[in-house]
């Protein structure tokens, strides 16, 4: 087997190794080194990813595929997990378990890896499962506070049903199609109820993963209950990893017409389901949380035009990493204010603080789509993929929501900016304030690093 | 050359959100800005050429066939050069703001977001700059208007956020649809890509229309607009009135006109009709409205009612070639005109706000005796506004009913009696607010600062001189290179 073909993967599982050793023999007062392992892992990921760039073909029997859409998670997913990573150290400073928090995020980081590159249905199941479960430990992590543990329990409960779902769908597919493998089921799905209902259960694990309609609870409450560092992870990284999953997946059924249309109303009743319920939020955290399960219904809208639009695939990978670097900003923000959540405390924090101010409305207003953000081009390359195809209608239904939405987020914008100051702000500082700048550094620089991105990818897509 | 009169605001604006300078400094910065790119414009004006010059292009996304592409013709050139005016007249209007170096970065930033709209041909660039002319504006108004300026601004920006929107389906149409997908606007007007029957166009037509229609604004989309301009601060105002406006008509123009002639024909009728229905209804609620700048917004409805349907008229694809061309060139200098009459309306009444605090017209009267300056400066902008012969709006105003006449005569009849309430509306305005008695609490009214006076007598010159001898504008334009030329039967 030729065991170099997985390094980046291998490279982050050692590292979460690693973590876990230094952890129980460090004192508690220095873990914050184990963010320090725990970044340079990821980043040796990267460097061995962009080693492989390029490649495409399957590899380890064919459960795994090695093409653009690959190389592009190995190095979108670690990178997010840098940052979310770095927010840490301080954040868990006094948390008595900081430095295996560490290690639950890279085996998190592998869950994420492993399911973006499955060619195999049993594959992704692990990988999904493997996301999944250090997901709940890291939404859970803050013990003694009630909020942290009611998360982590949501998150667990939709959890376990989905992924219920999810195995089940992959016994019916195997039961049908007489395979798990992505190669053989390509085009070989034949068209039974009993394959649809199979391919729906399927896509239900992934839409918990996502945080689509209607597994999509889980995720104001992570937003919202999770250390700040792990809810940037878990709205960000799995669902980037769940969309690649996700157009794999829909990529091998092209006949079944039906798929589609169920992810065209899946993808429009997330966007308005998000929308519609951000408007109502007091809570800044939990307003990050819905209108990401929104950005969850725009992305859909790639996964809706699988095979009939050339640009679906660029646009998906795109979309969802201007979007989850927003994210980042977003929640780095929110952990640069310490945690600063209601809405009304964000009365006149310009003066205060103007580059945390600055820095959330920028990540606003690219979630928004206003331009030359990155956002705007996610967006802008998302319309373009659907409005080619019969599935215009979404275009018109995520302008609509799009709408909506910079309502909410001026809401928190706006009396930040315009409203006179009030009461002293405290920081955290550190590294999270690093993250803060260097994210917002990347979502800036994103609008130029947008033509190299989108000329290397093309439509690459195993199998 | 026009990439530096669009990058010279931008840069003025970096330094003045970065450097820590005053308020005078300031307020220099950003008058000079845009002075800048207003030489830059001349000077391409100067060196002269037909249809798109002084063109430059730079590689942004070439997979998609996105640039940064900058050229002008005529019109855009014209819209360019009126913009640079405002934003210097606007910029230099003395006030006393909060914050001065955020208000004057803003204010530079929106010179070269509205200069850079006028002067690009990339779709994606210019729709880059329409939306960022909202964010722009968002911030003035929201930061340094009064009243309920949070609630207008938002008002404002969702409401033309939707109609960018909607532009940017149709431009993404429009570019999908051609054999290669490009947004270079020349490559889309030599060669329009949508046929005139079926759904899609009209659909696409439609999009366009209700999102230029927003930022215009026409019936009955126009609502955000009072709120927007009575709670903004003056100078601002006029850079709404006399800038921003102007996007939605220059847009209807350049995307569905020269872009989907063939639509555009069978549709001009309904869109002729929406004009007018905006002459009326923006000259008789005017009529009805007691707060000065309330008053003024709604004359806005009214003029740009004028140029949609001047606009219309020249798309339809009726009526002789020469009143197809006499309706468009009115309805580019009504944008001029409207642009430089209304910018000093809107600063006569940024002075009087800052004189009284006050826009509530009968709390107004005999101001003609402590300040004939500002009468007289607003007297003339008033008789401009309503079409005065001799002055620039009646330039306008004549060319778009002399080629209305031609085409839609029994709109161009109804159409002319919005003149007449306009003429009325202002006639009262003025002799409310100058003639009579003075009420007591309007006692110590101090008239125009020599700034003050010197920037509206620019551009009330200007003004005149259209009004005047308007053929170096009207060749300036040269109406005759925009219309689209259709084929037979379109």
């Amino acid at each position: 087997m030729p065991i170099g073909d997985l390094a980046p993967e291998l490279a982050v599982l050692l590292t979460a190794v690693a973590v876990l050793l230094l952890a129980m023999v460090l004192p508690q007062r220095r873990h914050g080194w184990c963010a320090g392992l725990a970044v340079l892992g990821l980043g040796l990921s990267m460097a061995l990813a962009l080693g492989q760039a390029g490649a495409e073909r399957l590899t380890f029997s064919g459960t795994y595929a090695l093409d653009p859409a690959t190389t592009w998670a190995r190095l979108a997913i670690p990178g997010l997990a840098i940052l979310c990573a770095g927010l840490a150290p301080r954040w868990l400073a006094t948390d008595r378990r900081h430095g295996e928090f560490y290690a639950m995020l890279l085996f998190s980081t592998l869950g994420a890896l492993a399911m973006a590159g499955a060619a195999d249905l049993m594959q992704l199941v692990m990988g999904v499962l493997l996301s999944s479960v250090t997901g709940y430990v890291l939404a859970a992590y803050h013990r003694d506070w009630e909020i942290s543990l009611e998360a982590g329990m949501k998150y667990f409960l939709v959890g376990a049903l989905a992924n219920a779902f999810l195995v089940i769908g992959v016994v019916f597919v195997m039961g049908i199609a007489g395979s798990t493998d992505y190669a053989t089921l390509s085009g070989g799905i034949p068209e039974d109820p009993l394959a649809l209902i199979g391919l729906t259960l399927v896509l239900t694990g992934l839409f918990f993963k996502l945080g689509a309609v209607p597994v999509h609870t889980w995720v104001p409450d992570v937003a919202e209950g999770a250390p700040v560092p792990a809810a940037a992870f878990l709205t960000v990284v799995p669902k980037l990893a769940g969309a690649v999953a996700l157009y794999r997946l829909v990529h091998l059924a092209p006949g079944l017409a039906a798929l589609p249309l169920l992810i065209a109303l899946v993808a429009a009743a997330t966007m308005t389901v998000g929308n519609l319920t951000a408007i109502w939020q007091d809570d800044l955290r939990r307003l990050i949380g819905w209108s990401s399960v929104s950005q969850t219904g725009y992305a859909l809208m790639a996964v809706a035009v699988v095979g009939v639009a050339p640009m679906a695939l660029p646009a998906l990978l795109g979309f969802m990493t201007v979007y989850g670097l927003a994210n980042v900003v977003a929640f780095a923000v929110v952990a640069e204010l310490r945690g600063r959540t209601r809405i009304a405390d964000y009365r006149g924090l310009l003066r205060a603080r103007p580059g945390a101010v600055v820095a959330l409305t920028l990540a606003f207003l690219s979630l928004v789509g206003i331009p030359p953000l990155a956002g705007f081009l996610g967006k802008f390359a998302l319309f373009s993929a659907t409005l080619g195809t019969g599935f215009g209608w979404l275009a018109v239904v995520a302008v609509a929501n799009t709408v909506v939405s910079l309502f909410y987020y001026l809401r928190v914008i706006a009396p930040a900016v315009f409203a006179a100051p009030e009461g002293p702000v405290e920081t955290l500082g550190g590294s999270a304030r690093a993250v803060l700048w260097i994210s917002v550094a990347i979502l800036v620089g994103a609008t130029v690093l947008w033509a190299p991105f989108w000329a290397s990818l093309g439509q690459g897509l195993l199998p | 050359m026009l990439t530096l009169a669009v990058l010279i605001p931008l840069l003025a604006a970096a330094v003045l959100a970065l450097a820590p300078v005053g308020a005078g400094a300031a307020r220099w910065t950003a008058t000079g800005a845009p002075a800048l790119s207003l030489l830059a414009l001349i000077a391409v004006w100067a060196g002269g050429g037909e249809g798109f010059r002084a063109v430059a292009e730079a590689p942004w996304i070439p997979t998609l066939g996105i640039a940064w592409r900058v050229g002008v013709d005529g019109m855009s050139l014209a819209l360019a050069l009126m913009s640079a005016l405002i934003f210097v007249a606007a910029s230099a209007w003395p006030m006393e703001v909060h914050h001065p170096r955020s208000y004057y970065a803003w204010m530079a930033f929106l010179a070269g977001v509205s200069i850079g709209l006028f002067v690009t041909l990339d779709l994606i660039v210019f729709y880059v700059f329409f939306d960022l002319s909202l964010v722009g504006m968002y911030f003035l108004i929201g930061r340094w208007g009064h009243g309920e300026a949070q609630h207008a601004a938002l008002k404002f920006f969702i409401y033309t956020l939707a109609g960018s929107l909607l532009i940017l389906i149709g431009i993404i149409v429009l570019a999908l649809n051609m054999p290669q997908m490009t947004f270079d606007m020349r490559a889309i007007i030599d060669s329009p890509p949508l046929a005139a029957a079926g759904m899609v166009p009209g659909l696409i037509f439609l999009a366009f229309v209700v999102g230029f229609g927003i930022k215009t604004p026409v019936f009955p989309v126009h609502t955000w607009l009072p709120p927007a301009h009575v709670n903004a601060p003056g100078p601002a105002s006029a850079i709404l009135a006399g800038v921003l406006l102007k996007m939605g008509t220059y847009g209807l123009i350049r995307m569905p006109m020269q872009m989907m002639p063939e639509t555009f024909a069978r549709w001009a009728l309904p869109l002729a009709v929406v004009g007018v229905i905006s002459i009326l209804w923006g000259s008789i609620v005017a009529f009805a409205q007691d707060n000065l700048k309330r008053r003024i917004a709604y004359t806005s409805v009214n003029h740009m009612g004028y140029t949609v349907l001047g606009i219309a008229v020249a798309g339809s694809a009726l009526g002789s070639e020469a009143a197809r061309q006499m309706a468009l060139t009115g309805a580019v200098v009504e944008m001029i005109a409207h642009g430089l009459i209304t910018g000093a309306l809107f600063l006569v009444a940024g002075a009087v706000w800052q004189r009284a605090g006050d826009y509530h017209l009968p709390n107004f009267g005999g101001l003609a005796g402590p300040a004939p300056r500002l009468t007289g400066a607003a007297t003339l902008a008033a008789f401009a506004s309503l079409g005065l012969p001799g002055l620039a709006g009646f330039v306008a105003e004549l060319h778009i009913f002399l080629g209305t006449f031609a085409v839609y005569p029994w709109l161009g009849a109804i159409g002319l009696l919005g003149i007449l309430i306009t003429a009325a509306l202002f006639l009262r305005m003025i002799r409310q607010m100058f003639f009579g008695d003075m009420p007591k609490e309007r006692a110590g009214f101090t008239d125009l600062t020599g700034t003050e006076t010197a920037l509206l007598a620019g551009l009330l010159a200007l003004v005149v001189l259209i009004g005047i001898w308007p053929a170096w504008l009207l060749e300036l334009i040269d109406a005759a290179a925009l219309i689209p030329v259709l084929g037979p039967g379109g």
